[in-house]
């Protein structure tokens, strides 16, 4: 690191802002490192756009600090947006202008010379794989594209920190790939990256660290591995059953109390020990219950069970927001 | 130099985008043309009262020209979310938005032009004062989209723009002494006519036209020039209050 250059690159201190009187973000406060992956996790209405909108000056806080690169924002909105990059969750392209036109505006809006533009705006159709539709009308282009292009004019300037809100939100599954896969190249070539998802896999693909926030609060901040440790410990299965009675649960759990049961949803059981699961004796005593075993599977701990422990939102509410979204993983 | 680069870009693009496109460039040129043949065939007169008609069609060609086009070069910019770009750029807003209405006042400024064309063709303007019109169309042109950009950022809908414009537009034609004199409204509403900025734009034209002002011009230049402060400001007011909530 450069010498009295700044330990974080953004700096949230209580950070509080309200719409008529309710509370959108809450008193949060988190730091990013220079060249880290920050995810910012959380349903829709949790409060991540706000916040993005707050570290980037389209919004105003209600109070609370802001530092980016050690400048401080609250006061003046404008001080950092030079060194930042932003990547809404809709694209906000100019509809009448072809991918090469939009690129070259951007880069003059960071008051890049003609050559240079011109130069930074067919690199970038070439990496986002837009070279073919470069003259193109960016109103003509499928999702996908305008997504890529949104990124690509978020990046024009090369900014050293770039915010991304939901980049992958409501695009098909290779353009999603391909888009976190740039976001990986991003930030190994050194870039900042603020990230804002409700898609876990996504942050737990990406990121290093995560804030969780839920009705505009932070409920735990953590690296990913120490997230995820609590519940690496532990083994979990899946059970399918069918004709099950609505106690199978706790007569499970009398049956064997090293285990813990908890009916996820109608017809699957959640298993979980320290301990290895046998399947044989579960099945046995399910079956034994008048109930049939469909499917037994191991689950792999993900950081949606983190997220379930930490936040009690239920990984269904996720994926209809998903699902709402229009999005693919 | 490298706000300057953005500012070029952002009048450069609003011109290719909105203002050059060719349903423009005819409003432009049909607009002027109506209100004079209008006036012609309703005060009956000939080419003679060309002098004193011209003054009102160069006022009402700027306003027109300039307030149209801000609900879509803001408002629907706003509405559709690319102006939040324009907001990330490292430029201060005042700058922003001297880019985003430049554009507004270079083609309410050209569109004066289209009935002096058409009058020099028409009529003898040898004794116009062209030294004193020209800062005068210039003038209007930038307080006619200032007042048009403090319309655009006061709401969210562009049809809400358009109709908000014509709420001010249409009463500044009859009100601003572009057409008939100010001395000739009731009296009751004399005092509304010196609260609106184009009746000192109007004066000015009418001086350097046929010398039949009714201020000082200095005191006009003054006004139109207060105004276009006082509405620019209203406007940057309105924009970090109501868009950078």
């Amino acid at each position: 690191m450069r010498a009295g250059a700044p330990d974080f690159l953004i700096e949230v201190n209580q950070l509080t802002k309200t719409f008529n009187g309710v509370p959108a973000v809450d008193q949060i406060s988190f730091r990013v490192g220079p060249g880290e992956l920050f995810g910012f996790l959380g349903p829709n209405g949790a409060g991540k756009t706000t916040t993005i909108n707050m570290l980037t000056g389209l919004a105003r806080p209600d109070s609370g600090t802001i530092r980016i690169a050690g400048l401080e924002c609250v006061t003046n909105p404008k001080a950092a947006q030079h060194l930042i990059g932003v990547i809404p969750d809709e694209s906000n392209l100019y509809p009448e202008l072809s991918g090469f036109d939009n690129l070259c505006f951007c880069a003059s809006l960071y008051g890049m010379k003609k050559g240079q533009r011109r130069a930074r705006a067919r690199e970038l159709l070439d990496t986002f794989g837009l070279k073919e539709a470069a003259n193109r009308k960016f109103a003509g282009y499928s999702k996908g594209m305008k997504r890529k292009l949104t990124i690509a004019a978020g990046i024009i300037h090369h900014p050293r920190i770039l915010f991304l809100d939901e980049p992958t939100s409501g695009i098909d599954v290779a353009s999603a790939r391909r888009i976190r896969q740039l976001i990986a190249e991003l930030n190994d070539a050194g870039t900042t990256i603020f990230l804002t998802t409700h898609y876990l896999e996504e942050a737990e693909r990406l990121c290093k660290r995560i804030a969780f926030i839920v009705k505009g609060r932070i409920v735990r901040t953590d690296t990913i591995a120490d997230l995820l440790q609590p519940i690496l410990e532990k083994k979990a299965m899946l059970i399918s059953v069918s004709n099950a009675s609505g106690d199978l649960c706790d007569r499970l759990s009398s049956a064997f109390p090293r285990f813990e049961f908890q009916a996820v949803s109608s017809g699957h059981i959640r298993v979980e020990s320290a301990d290895a699961i046998h399947i044989g004796p579960l099945v046995r005593f399910i079956e034994s219950q008048g109930a049939e075993v469909t499917e037994a599977r191991r689950l792999q701990p993900s950081l949606e069970d983190v997220f379930v422990r930490v936040t009690g939102i239920e990984p269904d509410v996720m994926k209809k927001e998903k699902e709402k979204a229009g999005g693919d993983l | 130099m490298k706000r300057w680069i953005a500012f070029w870009n952002i009048m450069l693009k609003d011109m290719r985008s909105y203002y050059l496109k060719p349903p423009n460039i005819s409003w432009g040129l049909i607009f002027p043309a109506a209100w004079t043949g209008m006036f012609f065939i309703k005060t009956g007169t000939g080419l003679e009262s060309i002098p004193e008609l011209l003054p009102g069609v160069i006022a009402v060609s700027i306003l027109f020209g300039t307030t149209s086009m801000l609900a879509v070069t803001v408002t629907f910019e706003k509405k559709n979310r690319s102006f939040e770009r324009l907001l990330l750029a490292p430029l201060p807003l005042e700058l922003l938005m001297l880019a985003k209405t430049s554009g507004a006042i270079l083609f309410g400024a050209a569109n004066a032009f289209v009935p002096i064309i058409l009058a020099v063709f028409l009529t003898d303007l040898s004794g116009v004062a062209w030294m004193i019109v020209i800062p005068a169309v210039i003038m209007i042109a930038i307080a006619s989209t200032f007042l048009g950009l403090s319309i655009a950022v006061s709401v969210s809908e562009v049809f809400e723009a358009q109709t908000f414009s014509n709420f001010f537009r249409f009463p500044m034609i009859f009100l601003c002494g572009l057409f008939f004199p100010i001395s000739s409204l009731p009296m009751f509403l004399r005092p509304l006519s010196y609260l609106l900025p184009l009746t000192y734009g109007a004066d000015i034209l009418h001086g350097a036209v046929h010398g039949k002002n009714i201020m000082p011009l200095a005191l006009d230049f003054t006004v139109i020039t207060a105004f276009c402060i006082l509405l620019f400001s209203i406007s940057l007011r309105n924009i970090h209050r109501r868009w950078i909530i």
